[in-house]
Formats: structure tokens, sequence, C-alpha cells
């Protein structure tokens, strides 16, 4: 070993200690993911995988049924979990994008004032808000429907912050040559400054999608029936009171389903989520 | 600020704003401002009759051993979070900040955790933490530790502070090593030649140049903390055993969504918007107080 191999061994014993404490939960689950329901009841798993992989899959996937658990097939939340990101990560920002635009490139009476509107929503997260909003939603009869479960989140301020940020970068030249040619302000953002914006855009779709994959409060609130469910809180119903003798495999299965979706994007589009983090946050 | 060259149409920028306005309106101001009206009122059991009662709810809530109880569990709850992942995630991103090799592969899998909802981390720290079936909830059991969660408040407080910090740490992490690596180079290597040693280089000069970052997170793993914590408290705990998991969150929900409290969840509620208020001003205030590196 060289000396600077000798000097870089430590921080390297740290990075792979910390690599496999984050990773040692997900290898659990994979590994409970793959035994029966009695040998994980017993306490009796082993570390290393077992020969139900596909049998608990299926399972998990087409009913859910267990020895204790009476489940609900899990495709049904994971479709209802992929619907609800899909579209809370499109609608905000198609919403955010025109309003940030209208925002950017044009002056008209109060616009500082819904400007500072879009803003004050930061103060306002639904957790501060439940009771309240959850009396709206019954009002307007949004309980247990899938508009009731995407159109609350789809407005934020984060987003029109970001697309406003941009759309000042934009160099007035543009504007002027695209005026010059008679081109108005819908064919300026149709061929302009959306084609700009779409780095900007695929950032924000990996943020949002993650976001509206993991939310919780909201679709527990919202769902009333087992068939509008979500993944996430799918679980959580499964593990219920977490008896030892529940059916952990199903469990296990189930959690791994939840998580690898947005595992994935985040690894596979790594460098979008960093972009995206660190722009929709600061 | 304003751009130089813009459109004018009198009507396009309304027609543009109204979709996010609309949804404001009716999912965010309606009924944040029903829950500072209803803040103030008071309901009889049968929802008969309403009478204004003014600050009485607040005092109510307030002076209720029970919120203050809830106070105390969130003040140790959040402060152990925002100092275990901000301790941990600073230590990672100084190690994986150094010129070593597989740095890049190190980063990425260190920052995945950032993808899993609260409650799922929820599950899997609690199937690890399980008193009878879970592989260090047995390993603690037979050290004699009468570990179980479900039964033990203290244990349950633990189980998820480790839950939440696991999952937050990678975030945090993340805005590090991006403080980290926008200091410059030349400034490190000064540093080197006027022979500073690693602890030195760290307290006198990175610490301070990431300060900026540090508030700003400080801030971002207080928010976490009071707020998307939830989902690891309803997954794992249901706020108990007792009380001793049940955060200000945890106590709206309970109070408005599940009894039903109408009055006394609106005033807490307004009490949590001001605090997000406050949370929200320190971290503008934060990106406001930009570091000049020259």
């Amino acid at each position: 070993m060289t000396a600077k191999q000798v000097r870089n061994f430590p921080v390297h014993l740290i990075l792979i200690i910390a690599v496999i404490i984050f990773a040692f939960p997900v290898y659990l689950a994979l590994i409970g993911s793959t035994w029966d329901a009695a040998r994980i009841g017993r306490g009796q798993m082993p570390l290393t995988p077992g020969p139900n992989l596909i049998e608990n899959y299926t399972n998990a996937l087409t009913t859910a049924r267990g020895n204790r658990i009476i489940g609900y097939p899990v495709q049904v939340f994971l479709w209802n979990s992929l619907k609800m990101a899909l579209a809370i990560a499109i609608g905000k920002i198609v919403i955010s994008v025109l309003s940030a635009y209208a925002i950017a490139f044009f002056r008209f009476p109060l616009r500082t004032f819904f400007f500072g509107m879009i803003f004050l929503t930061l103060m306002l997260p639904i957790e501060v808000r439940i009771a309240p909003t959850y009396k709206v939603m019954t009002d307007l009869g949004l309980i247990n429907t899938f508009a009731g479960l995407t159109v609350p989140l789809m407005a934020s301020a984060t987003g029109t912050l970001l697309f406003r940020q941009f759309f000042l970068t934009i160099p007035d030249e543009y504007v002027e040559a695209a005026k010059v040619d008679g081109a108005g302000p819908l064919r300026f953002f149709w061929s302009i400054a959306l084609p700009l914006s779409r780095t900007n855009i695929a950032a924000l779709f990996v943020i949002l999608f993650i976001y509206g994959w993991n939310q919780y409060l909201w679709p527990l609130l919202v769902t009333t029936s087992r068939d509008m469910e979500t993944i996430v809180i799918g679980i959580v119903k499964m593990m219920g009171t977490g008896e030892a003798q529940t059916d952990w495999n199903l469990i296990m299965s189930s959690t791994v389903l939840a998580l690898l979706p947005p595992v994935i994007i985040v690894i596979l589009m790594q460098q979008w989520f960093v972009k995206g983090l660190v722009q929709t946050e600061k | 600020m304003q751009r130089r060259v813009i459109f004018n149409n009198r009507i396009l920028p309304y027609l543009l704003l109204l979709p996010q306005l609309a949804i404001t309106i009716v999912f965010f101001f309606w009924p944040a401002s029903q829950a500072i009206y209803q803040s103030l009122l008071r309901q009889d059991p049968f929802g008969l009759r309403t009478s204004f009662v003014f600050l009485q709810n607040f005092q109510t809530v307030l002076s209720d051993p029970l919120y203050l109880e809830a106070i105390e569990v969130t003040a140790i709850f959040s402060a152990s979070v925002t100092l275990f992942v901000m301790t941990l995630a600073l230590l990672l991103a100084l190690m994986a900040d150094r010129q070593i090799r597989g740095a890049r592969v190190y980063k990425t899998l260190l920052l995945w955790p950032y993808a899993l909802a609260p409650a799922v981390a929820a599950v899997l720290w609690g199937f690890i933490f399980h008193p009878s079936i879970g592989i260090l909830g047995k390993t603690l059991n037979g050290l004699g530790l009468n570990w179980d969660y479900q039964l033990n408040g203290t244990h349950a407080l633990v189980l998820i502070i480790v839950a939440s910090s696991w999952k937050q740490i990678a975030h945090n992490f993340l805005f590090f090593l991006a403080g980290l690596q926008s200091v410059p180079p030349s400034i490190v290597e000064a540093a080197m030649i006027d022979g500073a040693n690693s602890w030195r280089l760290f307290r006198k000069i990175l610490f301070p140049l990431i300060s900026p970052t540090t508030f700003y997170l400080l801030t971002i793993n207080l928010v976490f903390s009071f707020f998307d914590t939830f989902g690891v408290i309803h997954a794992l705990t249901h706020g108990g055993p007792g009380r001793a998991t049940t955060t200000l969150m945890y106590k709206v929900y309970m109070d408005g969504y599940v009894n039903l409290n109408l009055g006394h969840s609106a005033a807490q509620s307004v009490i949590l918007m001001v605090i997000v208020s406050a949370l929200v001003w320190l971290q503008f205030r934060s990106m406001e107080g930009k570091v000049h590196y020259a």
C-alpha cells in the first residue's frame, strides 16, 4: 500500500460502514420477502435468501392474503400510487410553469399581490390545516376521489418560484427577436420558453414524482375505500400493530415493491435528482 | 425583480394564473382562514350552537398538560433527529468530499434513502427492532434490556428517532457535500501550505464557509421532524405507548381528525402555522446571508 492508501483507509472504512448501515434495513426486507411467515414469526429468519421469493411476491401482488392478513391486492395500491405520483408531478409542473410565465413575462394589476399569495402557501403545509381542509373536501364531495387525492397537492410555491427564477434569466433579446418575428406570448411560451426549461422540468419531475409517491397524511385522510389506497398506506395497514405472528413475508414483499420505484428513479436519474433537489429547496 | 422586455396582454396573464390561484384559494387560504376563525369559536358537543370565545381556545390548549407534554416530546424528538442527522451527514460529506477512489459510487450509495417515504422507513426499522422477531430487538432482549417499543415509551421514542434520522441523513449529506464542493480549492490549499491539520482546516475554514448550508439544513430538519415524521409515528407507535411519542403534529391529527375537537384542533393548527411561518422566514434569512469567498 502506498502512503496515500494508508491515509485514506479510515475514510473508506467510515464510508463503507455508512453504506452498509444505509442498506441494511432494505437488505433485511429483501431477505424477509423470501421466507415463509411461520419462520419469521418464530424469530428464526436467517440472513440469507430463502426459497419463497416468487410465491411471496405473487401472493402480495394478486391477493395479499396470508394466515393473519386479509389483504387487498398490492398491485392495485401500486397502480394507485403510480397514478397519483404522475398526476401530482405533471399537474404541479403545468400549473406552476403557467403561473410563473404570467408573473415573469407580463405586467398587470395585482401581479405582486398574486405572487405574494402563491409565496405564502409555503407557510401553510397540509399538516397545519388538516381539519378545515378535510371539511372543504367533504363539502366539495372530493373525499375518496382521484381528483381529491391529487388536485389539492398540485399547487405550491416551489415550482412557481423555480420557473420564475429561470424565466427571469431568458435574455431580453430573445423576446425582442420573437416580437419582431411576429410571435405572440403563447407562441413564445410554446416555442422558446418551454423548450429552454427542459432540464428544469426534468429535475422538478424527479423530485415531484418522489414527493407524490411518498405522500402519507393526505391519502390517509382522503381515501376511505381500499381500492383507492396508496401503497405506503397499504403497507402500514397490513402491518397493523406489528404482531410477531403476522404475515411478515407479505409485508416485506410489499415494502420492497413500494420502495423500488422511487429508489430506482433516484439512482437512474441521479443528475437531475440532485439538480432538482438543490434548486427546489434553494 | 422584473424583466425589462415583456408582453402586453390584458387577459392572458390572469388566465395563466387561474389554475394555481384557484387551487391555492380553495385548498390553502380558505381552510387556513377557517382554522383561524374556528380557533376563536367554541362549539357545543352536538354542533348546534357556536359561540365566539376569542382567545380562550388558545388559553385552554396552552395550559393543557397534555399539550405541554406534546411540546416536550416534540422538542426531545426534533432536537435528537436534527442533531443526529446533521452530525452524521456532515461527517459523511467531509469523507466523501476527499480525493478518494470511488467517491462517486459512495455518493450514489449514500443518497438513495432520500427516495423512501418516512412510513416505509418506519416499517423497515420496526421489523429490525421488533422485540421478538427483529434482529436487533431480539439482540437487545438477549442482553437483558427488556426491549419492547410497544410497551416502553423511551424505546418507542428511540425507534422513531432512529427511523426518521436514517431516512433524512441522505438529504443532508447531499447538501453538505454540495456546500463543501463549492469551497474554492485554492483556500484549502493555502491553509494546507500554512500547516493547518485536518481539524483546524475544518474548524477554521470549511465549517465557517458552509455555515449558510448548515443554518438552512437546521430549519429544514426542524420542519421535517415536526411534520414529515407523522408517517413514522402513525405507522409504528400511534403516539404511544401512553403519549410517549405524541408530537404536536400527531396531537393535531388526533384532536382534529379522530376526536373531532374542532376548536382546540384549530387553535393547535394556528399555533403550528406560526411555527412554520417562523421557520420559513428563518430559511429565507439564511439564503440572504450569502457567503463571499473572495
